[in-house]
């Protein structure tokens, strides 16, 4: 490695690090992206500089076709579907390290004339990128819908086969790294790798999905240090190992808002509707639902002196956002305050709802977080509950066998009123009953969020 | 096994737990789909085997899809980031940067693409 590609690494280095700081301030974030991207760009060409390389068309072609379809797919994408992209993004990183992990092997022979070390860190690489893979084309999978959001479980088998398969994995490598030169053993860890992605994401109900992305996102960073390991190059072991750190950080953080810890998530099953929501199935069974109309909702409203819209996944699926925009611009040209009530994971990931919300020109002062807003409730006439449930059910503290318990909430009830909007009655993606629902406060209103919304706005527009 | 390696290896470790440790919820999304986008790094890995030379058609074939993972991973990585913080703007008619959005990200984003391109 010559001088000019050192210096430029240890630029990119900065450029990183300057840029993640950035963005962990709403303010500088949008710079600290950039900031980031242009260390990204300083690596690649200093990497291009590298004395003795070539396969220059080949390179062009790879960096021309992943340009080609990464920057439409990041165009194109809805906001609501950010989650998922995000999972994609990130497993073809995860795809990339165990790819260029084959090929090393194919080189060289099955490591024959590498020191040890470098078989070690290649075939780590190997099987953490493959299980990123896969695992987060699963996520992919769940998130789009193309695949069930409920756990998929082998049930009492899980756990044995997934130690097997992991053991196959480890196995041929360590054969490998004691000498096998067979092509076999590589494809094998590849393969065994992928399986654990595929059967530790599959039961995973839908709502831990973020934390599953988080954790991943991790493990490709990982996974690219050790690569960097491999091939002895300082730029991905630093930047790969700051994204493994950053990324384990962000998991727990994100895993703490969810009161989730990572080893349950990873057992899996959560939100199967197992023996705690058959439970609270009958006890909220016999209660009466109170059901209201748009037109009754807007006098509600229209009549109230302070309003906290409670946003969740229900508003981003139905894109109700601009909707709930213009009800409250009417609403506060009446006079009235409207804030909203944004819990940490309302939507599919911490920090979602901001972003669609954002979209819909929603002035960032309005949103309040969690403690602000329980602590604003006993003042608000009305709570205008928009497709959100799991972050405002009740039973998460007073149920100790819900299978939520203990996840902080939304205190929706303490406020005057509530109006729940809501396609029927069924559960939410934790897939348990919200007590919420049968409240003597509670009125719901059913049927698509965005065209209730719509429904009040027009009502409103009457009064 | 090479002492350096470890060391930076350590001490990278140490810089990402610092600059994450307090981070507001809002951006907990953005900052992930931000450090998703710097792992995408691996893209240098394929370089440099690549560049360095490999024999026999399915080594260069599989070196090319993992250059184009790795792109995609860092193209669209920070793309979609900057889409997600630029929707963080102030109240409409303020004269907060965020306003201009919409021309930067576009003049932005093609940047780090280009240039590689322009690099054959």
């Amino acid at each position: 490695m010559n001088t000019l590609v050192s210096v430029l690494y240890i630029v990119a280095f900065v450029l990183f690090i300057y840029g993640l700081m950035g963005m962990t301030g709403p303010r500088t974030a949008v710079r600290g992206n950039w900031i980031a991207a242009a260390g990204m760009a300083v690596a690649v060409v200093a990497t291009l500089l590298l004395p003795g390389m070539g396969n220059w068309p080949l390179i062009a072609l790879g960096l021309g076709i992943g340009a080609v379809i990464g920057v439409p797919a990041a165009r194109r994408v809805k906001m609501t579907a950010m989650p998922q992209m995000v999972a994609l993004f990130n497993g073809v990183g995860g795809g990339a390290v165990a790819l260029i992990a084959w090929v090393e092997f194919r080189v060289t022979t099955g490591y024959e004339a590498e020191p040890r070390y470098v078989a070690i860190a290649s075939l780590f690489a190997a099987i953490v990128g493959s299980v990123s893979f896969w695992g987060s084309g699963i996520a992919f999978g769940k998130l789009q819908e193309i695949l069930p959001g409920r756990p998929v479980t082998l049930g009492r088998l899980q756990q044995p086969l997934n130690i097997v398969v992991l053991t196959a994995a480890v196995v041929c490598a360590v054969i490998i790294a004691s000498g096998g030169r067979s092509e076999l053993l590589i494809i094998g860890v590849l393969v065994a790798a992928g399986l654990i992605g595929v059967m530790v994401v599959l039961p995973i109900g839908g709502a831990d999905m973020p934390v599953v992305i988080s954790l991943l996102n991790a493990f490709t960073g990982l996974s690219a240090a050790a690569m960097g390991l491999a091939l002895d190059n300082t730029a991905l072991i630093v930047a790969g190992m700051i994204v493994g750190a950053s990324g384990s950080i962000l998991t727990n953080l994100m895993a703490q808002a969810m009161n989730r810890s990572i080893p349950a998530i990873l057992a899996g099953g959560f939100g199967g509707g197992g023996d705690a929501g058959a439970a609270t199935v009958s006890g909220a069974g016999d209660r009466p639902v109170r059901s209201t109309s748009t037109a009754d909702a807007a006098i509600q409203l229209a009549y109230a002196g302070r309003v906290m819209v409670v946003p969740g996944y229900g508003l981003a699926v139905a894109q109700a956002q601009h909707a709930v925009r213009e009800m409250a611009d009417l609403l506060e040209a009446k006079g009235i305050d409207v804030a909203y009530a944004v819990h940490p994971v309302a939507g599919r990931m911490p920090g979602h709802m901001n972003v669609l919300l954002a979209e819909a020109d929603v002035p960032y002062e309005a949103l309040k977080e969690m403690d602000e807003s329980n602590s604003a409730f006993p003042q608000v006439d009305v709570s205008l509950v928009i497709g959100a449930n799991d972050v405002t059910n009740p039973a998460a503290q007073s149920d100790p066998s819900s299978p939520i318990y203990g996840m902080p909430i939304l205190h929706v009830t303490s406020s005057r009123s509530v109006i729940v909007l809501k396609r029927s009655m069924g559960s939410g993606f934790a897939g348990i009953d919200n007590a919420l629902f049968t409240d003597a406060k509670t009125a719901m209103l059913f049927g698509d969020a965005k065209e209730s919304v719509a429904g009040i706005v027009e009502e409103l527009k009457t009064l | 096994m090479p002492i350096e390696s470890i060391a930076i290896l350590v001490l990278a470790g140490f810089v990402g737990y610092t600059v994450i440790s307090k981070v507001p919820n809002t951006l907990h999304t953005p900052l992930m789909s931000g450090t998703n986008a710097i792992h995408g790094i691996v893209l240098l890995g394929g370089l440099i085997v690549l560049g360095h030379g490999v024999d026999g058609v399915l080594n260069k074939i599989l070196l090319v899809v993992a250059i184009a993972f790795g792109m995609i991973n860092v193209v669209g990585g920070f793309l979609v980031t900057d889409r997600m913080l630029g929707m963080f703007k102030q109240r409409p008619g303020g004269q907060r940067p965020g306003g201009q959005r919409p021309d930067g990200q576009r003049a932005g984003g093609q940047r780090p693409g280009a240039r590689e391109e322009g690099e054959q």
